[in-house]
């Protein structure tokens, strides 16, 4: 076969692969919150901090019973330097705004209603969340929310990653 | 000798011009709702099963003809979470 067949036939090949988009695994960075054009509420300090990052919707049922776990999670670790940010994709503001008055959680819960964060993300699934170290890399991955075997999990991996010290990166 | 080229390369430059045109079916961001764009499938008015009436219509329908019932439940809602 000769050169020019030869690349045509790789060029050809890296097209499907070029188009499918990375999801964010453990050991990736996670994109800045701050940056990311968050509206309807005020981002906590994370710095330094263990972080629960949720991508939520008022439309997701699994959704809905995932926030009394993280108000429990957050009573449980807040005071040991947890931090939980609920990221909302909703595009109507009305329904995330009936959906947090509902709840009254005690965390942030900010809306993503550009869809630009989660798009960077690119969740797998609805519910996803992210629990960051203290360094903001990604270290667990939880797709959907299966109650009180969920809550376990996180517990576990939250109970981990606060003993870990924190390390300028 | 263009012509000769353009002769030897024309069935391998179908093939990759066949191969980049399919490769739109196999890229799942271009075919695919993605999770977080669902909101209007998890919408009421999308369930089959919204109309109690249709509903049980569809059901003895399907009862009388194929001799069998139920099997229709699915988990979780419109929008494919969890």
């Amino acid at each position: 076969m000769s050169l020019p067949t030869r690349g045509l036939l790789l060029l050809a090949l890296a097209l499907p692969a070029g188009a499918a988009r990375a999801a964010l695994r453990p050991g990736d960075a996670f994109p800045a919150l701050a940056g990311a054009d968050l509206a309807a509420g005020r981002l906590p300090a994370t710095r330094g901090r263990v972080v629960l990052v949720d991508f939520w919707a008022s439309w997701c049922a699994p959704c809905r019973d995932s926030f009394p776990a993280y108000a429990r999670l957050q009573t449980a670790y807040a005071a040991r330097g947890l931090v939980i940010v609920a990221v909302s994709v909703d595009r109507d503001a009305a329904a995330f705004a009936a959906f947090v008055d509902h709840f009254h959680p005690p965390f942030a819960a900010v809306d993503d209603r550009t869809q630009r964060l989660v798009r960077a993300v690119s969740v797998p699934a609805m519910p996803t969340c992210y629990l960051l170290d203290r360094g903001g890399r990604v270290r667990f991955v939880h797709e959907g929310f299966h109650g009180e075997g969920t809550e376990q999990e996180l517990r576990h991996e939250i109970d981990a990653l606060l003993t870990e010290p924190f390390r300028s990166p | 000798m263009k012509t000769t080229s353009v002769r030897r390369y024309l069935p391998l430059l179908l093939v990759v011009l066949g191969i980049g045109a399919l490769s739109g079916c196999t890229s799942t961001n271009l075919v695919r709702v993605q999770p977080w764009e669902r909101a209007t499938l998890a919408d009421y008015t999308m369930r089959p099963d919204r109309d109690p009436l249709a509903t049980a219509l569809t059901d003895h329908v399907y009862t009388s003809r194929e001799t069998a019932a139920g099997g229709r439940g699915v988990g979780g809602s419109g929008c494919g979470c969890n």
